[in-house]
């Protein structure tokens, strides 16, 4: 796997607030990288190096195996968390200046600006002033301006607030382009589960540290639940289904000899054992399992439990 | 073209662009070419006609008053009250009232008027009847008025410098003092002016969260030494376009009505009454005028006493070196906080030297020497401004080049510090920073 992005044992303190703690990943080249923690991890500031904006106190970035330098800011786009224009720029202008300080030339700038203006349905604004669009437009003008001079690496910080859903998908069909494109995409986001969808590898940050990190499909394979949701018709009472302790109910819901239940399996069991034992007992209408979410994953490796287990314990249904 | 040179280029062009722009550059020259040539229009037409009745009781003094080119005398036979009804009907703006015993008693002299009293009338009524007063005084007591106007002697000095390579050059003081004092407010209204742009940029740049956007592109101290150079080349441009202006309106109305700038020396109350003037008066009186016809000269003298090489590459030096010092420390403060109103906190020890400097100035120029206006001209951070008052009247070299030296150095500080602060300030949001915090911003790697 080609490594586009690595970080090594990245620290970074302020006064009193120890912001990154040894902080180490790799983002794979051409992948959607998902940076995701709560607020105040330390995500931002993990940008803000990698965009060398600040600097870490120990630690290493490396692109492409080249150790960060000045010039790499060419190869990368930024969309920071809080973006702005100048309110009283026309967007056209503010839209060439700022391509031009990443370093495409004024005529360039102008040629690929109008290409993506048209393709977004900007064009008729580009001799209107800043503060004359929606939020919605200013924030396209924010992308088009971040993805212009095609770096090799995207970063995106919370990048679908303040975004309408329509605009939400138009967004990500566009994010997925780039990646097909040959661009590397990092997310940063809080809201775990909006990104879940497009990362192919995510890293957790919790309180600093990384606590987690790898491809997405792996990490949900090493955190499955063993909860299995289960559908079945049975004149039998739902205690009476479970015959033993390899296997332990969790919830039960039952109408009319349909039982609905999640069904954990222990240690030594298998699924196929589940099924051996729920067969004779009657009419098996669905049989899945229960996949945690990239939250649930956080909350479990955050406190060691997964929400569902937690929710059983206040005697709460489950969602 | 360099990203710096980008930056520069919007700051430049974006604040040349504005409204604002176009009507300071184009109101600036309009008032100070209305501050020269006002005081002269306003001396030249003065007021109408003012009016003035004349009742005097001891009908001596009736023709003693001249009729001015704005204010007419009339001497009025009839009594107080008659005249004082004349002038309610309009006749007349005052009545002058000299009753008997105005000479032994010159309080009893009273100006009657319905508005308030023109005060230059009043002021030329005084120093006739003084006049009057004094030479009947001196005729009473037997002493010729000829032989005591010819003691009076004027005395006037004429200061001479002696410059280093010995050459003597009569020294004007008052010029000094004026191109001093006006070159020093000039520089410090530049740095306020242009200064708080700085500031109000730097503040635009963080509150619509733009500036994340640029500093990814581009370092901090880029951005800001962008800011500083590009608003301070529109400072250069607005200035000069002003000089230009100014000097092309005062030409045009000088060349339009010459006769309002020809130095005339006031009239002075020389004349007494109807009397034939004596020889010796007359000699005066020719006197009294060559002195003024002479005061273009002593001008264009003093002037040309005025190192002039020295003079307008100073004020270029530290007009320049006075901004960017102060502009850095300017977009310090603005990176520090999130809306104008804070800036409040930080701008008093910036703002603080370069008031101090206005306020000393005068004390400078009464002794453009001493070790106040030494140390003062030396130290970066008011340099600018008392530098400028004491080179009309001759600094040394070395005096010169140490202040240059240290303001260059004082730049180089300002803007490390600065710099600083900026690069750390442009990103935090939502708490007001207090000097120890700056202070740690600075520290801080």
């Amino acid at each position: 796997m080609n490594i586009l992005l690595r970080a090594e044992n990245i620290t970074k303190q302020y006064q009193k607030h120890r912001a990154l703690n040894q902080v180490s990943m790799n983002v794979p080249a051409q992948s959607i990288f998902g940076l995701l923690g709560p607020n105040g991890a330390g995500k931002t500031t993990l940008i803000r190096i990698i965009n060398q904006i600040i600097g870490p106190d120990t630690g290493t970035i490396f692109i492409d195996n080249e150790v960060l330098k000045p010039q790499h800011v060419q190869q990368i786009g930024y969309l920071p968390e809080e973006r702005g224009l100048y309110k009283k720029m026309e967007v056209g202008d503010q839209a060439i200046y700022l391509a031009r300080l990443k370093g495409i030339k004024r005529h360039d700038a102008r040629i690929l600006l109008k290409k993506w203006f048209e393709r977004f349905d900007l064009t008729p604004w580009w001799n209107k002033k800043v503060e004359e669009l929606s939020k919605g437009m200013q924030q396209k003008v924010q992308f088009i301006i971040t993805i212009l001079h095609r770096p090799k690496l995207l970063i995106f910080d919370e990048p679908f607030s303040g975004f309408d859903p329509i605009n939400v998908n138009i967004l990500k069909e566009e994010i997925l382009n780039l990646k097909r494109d040959g661009a590397t995409i990092i997310f940063s986001t809080h809201n775990m589960g909006s990104v879940e969808e497009l990362c192919d590898h995510i890293a957790l940050i919790n309180k600093s540290e990384k606590i987690l990190e790898g491809e997405v499909n792996q990490i949900k394979k090493t955190f499955r639940s063993r909860i299995y949701e289960v559908e079945l018709e049975s004149k039998h009472a739902p205690e009476k289904l479970i015959p033993d302790n390899r296997f332990t109910t969790i919830n039960t819901k039952s109408n009319n000899g349909s039982h609905s239940m999640q069904i954990r399996i222990e240690q030594d069991a298998t699924t196929n054992m589940l099924l051996e034992a729920l067969l004779p007992m009657g009419n098996l209408m669905s049989f899945k399992e229960l996949t945690p979410s990239m939250n649930d994953i956080f909350i479990k490796k955050v406190t060691g439990k997964f929400p569902l287990e937690t929710n059983q314990k206040n005697g709460e249904p489950i969602p | 073209m360099s990203k710096t040179t980008v930056i520069i280029r919007r700051e430049f062009i974006s604040r040349v662009r504005k409204k604002s722009f176009l009507v300071m550059t184009i109101l600036g020259p309009l008032l100070m070419a209305a501050i020269i040539i006002v005081p002269v229009v306003v001396t030249q037409l003065s007021d109408s006609d003012y009016a003035v009745a004349i009742v005097d009781d001891t009908t001596l003094f009736s023709d003693s008053f001249e009729d001015t080119d704005n204010i007419t005398f009339t001497p009025l036979a009839s009594s107080i009250e008659h005249s004082l009804q004349l002038m309610h009907d309009g006749r007349f703006d005052a009545v002058l009232h000299i009753p008997e015993m105005a000479f032994q008693a010159p309080s009893t002299l009273r100006l009657f008027s319905e508005r308030s009293v023109n005060i230059s009338a009043k002021l030329r009524i005084e120093n006739i009847l003084k006049l009057e007063f004094e030479s009947l005084k001196l005729s009473h007591a037997g002493i010729d008025e000829e032989v005591l106007r010819s003691i009076e002697t004027p005395v006037n000095i004429q200061a001479i410098r002696i410059k280093d390579d010995g050459e003597l050059i009569t020294d004007y003081p008052e010029i000094s003092m004026g191109l001093g004092i006006v070159s020093g407010l000039l520089i410090y209204i530049f740095i306020f002016l242009f200064g708080s742009q700085v500031l109000r940029g730097v503040l635009e740049e963080k509150t619509s969260r733009i500036v994340e956007i640029i500093v990814s592109s581009v370092k901090p101290f880029q951005l800001m030494m962008g800011k500083v150079i590009g608003v301070g080349l529109v400072g250069l441009t607005q200035f000069l376009i002003w000089v230009v202006l100014t000097f092309a309106i005062v030409g045009t109305f000088q060349l339009a009505m010459p006769d309002m700038f020809r130095f005339t020396p006031d009239e002075q109350v020389y004349i007494t009454g109807s009397q034939v003037l004596s020889v010796e008066e007359m000699e005066k009186q020719k006197e009294i005028i060559q002195q003024y016809d002479t005061v273009a000269g002593q001008l264009m003298e003093g002037l040309m006493a005025i190192n002039f090489p020295v003079m307008i590459f100073s004020f270029i030096f530290f007009f320049i070196g006075g901004y960017l010092l102060y502009a850095a420390l300017f977009a310090a403060i603005g990176s520090a906080v999130d809306n104008e109103a804070d800036t409040q906190q930080f701008m008093l020890p910036v703002t603080v030297p370069l008031l101090l400097s206005i306020i000393m100035a005068q004390m400078v120029m009464l002794n453009p020497s001493g070790p106040v206006a030494f140390w003062l001209s030396v130290i970066p951070l008011t340099s600018p401004v008392i530098m400028m008052v004491r080179i009309p009247f001759g600094v040394p070299y070395a005096d010169l080049a140490l202040s240059a030296g240290l303001l260059i150095g004082g730049f180089i500080l300002t803007t490390y510090l600065a710099a600083r602060i900026y690069r750390t300030g442009i990103l935090m949001y939502g708490k007001k920073p207090g000097y120890k915090e700056l202070w740690k911003w600075i520290r801080h790697h």
